[in-house]
């Protein structure tokens, strides 16, 4: 193995040979970049601009040659709606539900991913017998698929499965979980949190260790009761730190798709269909692939994200100010 | 009370007061919550097709025995059956119409007895259904997805190493101009996740011939700014002064960037390849996207497309489960490590 390693490095070095005598040293480094740049423009930079041209015509061709202008209209059909009150007026009322479902998750993941990670680290941070065991505990699922963490749940919370055989064993009607709306969505949001809070604990711990210890002696000298220590001492200077998960947490949330596409479906309905299954549907899983209308939902997702980075800035930037105040 | 003040005293410290009382118990409900569903999967993954049925479900995987009886074809369950006299038999169950059952004592097995199915109760032993993971290898394409998964995981971690160490390499020990661009460049490429070019990246896939080959997987993905960012703030930390020595020796640059600076960036590039690892065999939406065909489907590809079907086959759909969370737990278990320094180093995952 080392040996075929050794003979693949040396039989790239003639090449470099030449290119640097030709190059100079200083301009070899183009040739050391250039494979990443050739598969970041192919897969990324390309992709990106086709995208909006994608999102400016019509048709079910894949070739972009192939596909007639049709200008703003698939942002119409995306987004029109007869009476926006009332979703059911909507050219396309999925996605205006993945839209609002997309919102709701968010907004409630979020505040809870933030509240439990730091509750977590916090408790993680405290002079604990067996920290490390602690801290791999909850940073376990962080690990596995997103396929697995669903197929997890969805046999403990299948009509057969311990969950109902709980509720039995209590005199309890057992409920299903995945076919009645708000559970099916209660669970989508346990879930991701389940399977993503170890990520953002391990975050938060590291901002707490950062924090100077003589702080703290300090504090305690001056008896100052642990909850003073955590609004006066803690929080503020684990700010920074908390405004990276937030923002972070806020970009994945509004992203989901792996782990509720395959514990829900989507469904029931359409009460756990989030923007980017709506994208995988339109342009990939339904028997017409509208690209167009993907692309379009897309762009609709890249101004969220866009909106969270530029508010991330604001937030640093206020919280930087906030301290050079002091 | 001396050895309870021995088991409570804390190092170096105050004696537990009430809030370590209020944190263990918060460390061993998590305990249960992370744990205990994983541990349900798996002990379910060893019942049988009839046990994983049974409602309400044991933890451990009882399973009903059978016997054969003398006189009739196949196996039939066996039940404790306590009859009107209040004794108990050991019945084999031949047939059952509503809640009348027909049983039969094995032993003797010409004199039917009819049952009322309220007064039997099965008989389980505890049996690990070890074929759940053996008729995996047979019945199912199986051994095509695991390999497709290996495939993908090795080829994708060794293409990302050589090209993220070579860019990283570029751009921490060289000074060339638009190299600042460069590297913003690939670092911006942090902000566009592969959920919002889903289609353009698809028909570019489909366009240099790669739709539905394991290849269409690997390429779009090896060129990582994690990789690029990590791998540059260690190289960094590389004197110079070694490779001006190189120079001296009228190394190649070639030979000094395999020779001297990959070496040196070994801890930095295991990290990489952990995480690398991770990604490839946990990776969902593109594969979803790339690979229609069965014969090219990935273990999580694989999985999902199982559990989707109308009769799902839970038995073995478990089994393949719990062999696709076995990597991934033992990379937790052994390099758990260096993935915490890496997460905490670059703040991604």
């Amino acid at each position: 193995m080392l040996r075929l390693l050794s003979g693949f490095f040396n039989l790239l070095e003639p090449l470099f040979k030449v290119a640097q005598s030709v190059l100079g040293v200083n301009r070899v480094a183009w040739l050391f970049v250039a494979p990443n740049l050739l598969v970041f423009g192919l897969f990324t930079f390309l992709p990106i601009t086709i995208n909006f041209f994608y999102a400016a015509t019509a048709g079910v061709e894949l070739m972009p040659a192939n596909r007639p202008y049709s200008g703003l209209d698939n942002f119409q059909t995306l987004l029109h709606c007869a009476d926006y009150t009332d979703l059911s007026t909507c050219n396309k009322d999925i996605f205006w539900r993945a839209v609002l479902n997309t919102l709701k998750f968010s907004l409630i993941q979020v505040v809870l991913m933030v509240v439990f990670s730091l509750i977590t680290a916090l408790v993680l941070n405290r002079k604990i017998i067996g920290r490390g065991f602690w801290r791999s505990v909850y940073f376990y699922p962080v690990l596995l698929s997103p396929v697995v963490v669903a197929l997890i749940w969805k046999w403990l919370l299948q009509s057969q499965g311990a969950f109902n055989a709980g509720l039995v064993a209590m005199d309890v009607q057992p409920i299903e979980w995945l076919t009645v709306a708000d559970w099916a969505f209660f669970w989508t949001v346990f879930v991701s949190i389940w399977a993503h809070m170890g990520f953002y604990t391990l975050i938060i711990l590291a901002g707490l260790q950062a924090i100077p210890r003589d702080l703290y002696e300090a504090a305690e000298m001056d008896r100052a009761s642990p909850w003073r220590t955590l609004t006066r001492i803690t929080l503020p200077l684990l700010m920074p730190n908390l405004i990276v998960v937030l923002v972070l947490a806020a970009i994945k949330a509004v992203q989901v798709f792996d782990e509720v596409f395959v514990l829900t479906g989507g469904g029931p309905g359409s009460a756990t269909t989030f923007i980017v299954q709506f994208i995988y549907q339109t342009g990939f899983a339904e028997q017409i692939h509208l690209y167009g209308l993907a692309a379009a939902a897309s762009l609709t997702l890249a101004t969220f994200l866009v909106i969270l980075t530029l508010a991330q800035l604001r937030l640093s930037k206020a919280d930087d100010m906030g301290k050079k105040g002091h | 009370m001396t050895v309870w003040k021995m088991l409570t005293a804390t190092k170096g410290r105050r004696r537990l007061d009430w809030t370590d009382t209020v944190s263990y118990l918060y460390l061993v409900v998590g305990l249960v919550v992370m744990f205990a569903p994983v541990l349900w999967l798996v002990m379910s993954s060893f019942k049988t097709e009839s046990a994983i049925s049974q409602f309400p479900p044991t933890f451990l995987p009882y399973t009903q025995q059978s016997v054969s009886v003398p006189g009739r074809e196949g196996q039939f369950p066996l039940y404790r059956v306590t009859t009107e006299s209040g004794e108990t038999k050991v019945l084999a169950q031949i047939s059952r119409i509503g809640i009348v059952a027909t049983m039969v004592d094995p032993a003797a097995p010409d004199t039917k007895v009819r049952v009322n199915i309220q007064a039997r109760e099965p008989v389980t032993s505890l049996q690990f259904a070890w074929e759940n993971y053996t008729d995996l290898f047979g019945k199912f394409t199986f051994g095509k997805y695991l390999w497709n998964s290996v495939f993908i995981t090795v080829v994708a971690t060794l293409i990302t190493l050589l090209f993220n160490s070579m860019a990283a390499f570029a751009l921490s020990k060289y000074r060339f101009t638009g190299q600042k661009a460069v590297y913003l460049l690939i670092i911006g490429t942090l902000m566009i996740p592969p959920t919002i070019i889903l289609v353009p990246v698809f028909l570019v896939i489909n366009e240099v011939g790669l739709l539905n080959s394991l290849w269409g997987v690997i390429l779009p993905a090896v060129a990582t700014p994690t990789g690029v960012f990590l791998l540059r703030q260690y190289m960094l930390t590389i004197p110079d002064e070694l490779i001006e020595a190189a120079r001296m020796d009228h190394a190649s640059e070639w030979r000094i960037y395999w020779r001297i600076v990959l070496p040196l960036s070994a801890p930095a590039l295991a990290v990489l390849a952990i995480f690398s690892v991770m990604w490839r065999w946990n990776d969902f939406l593109l594969p979803l996207i790339v690979l229609s065909k069965n014969e090219v489907f990935t273990l999580q590809l694989a999985l999902n497309s199982f559990q989707g079907e109308l009769n799902t086959q839970w038995h073995y759909l478990l089994a393949m489960t719990v062999i696709t969370l076995i990597p991934v737990t033992l990379v937790f278990a052994f390099l758990q490590r260096y993935i915490t320094t890496g997460i905490a180093s670059a703040g991604v995952k």
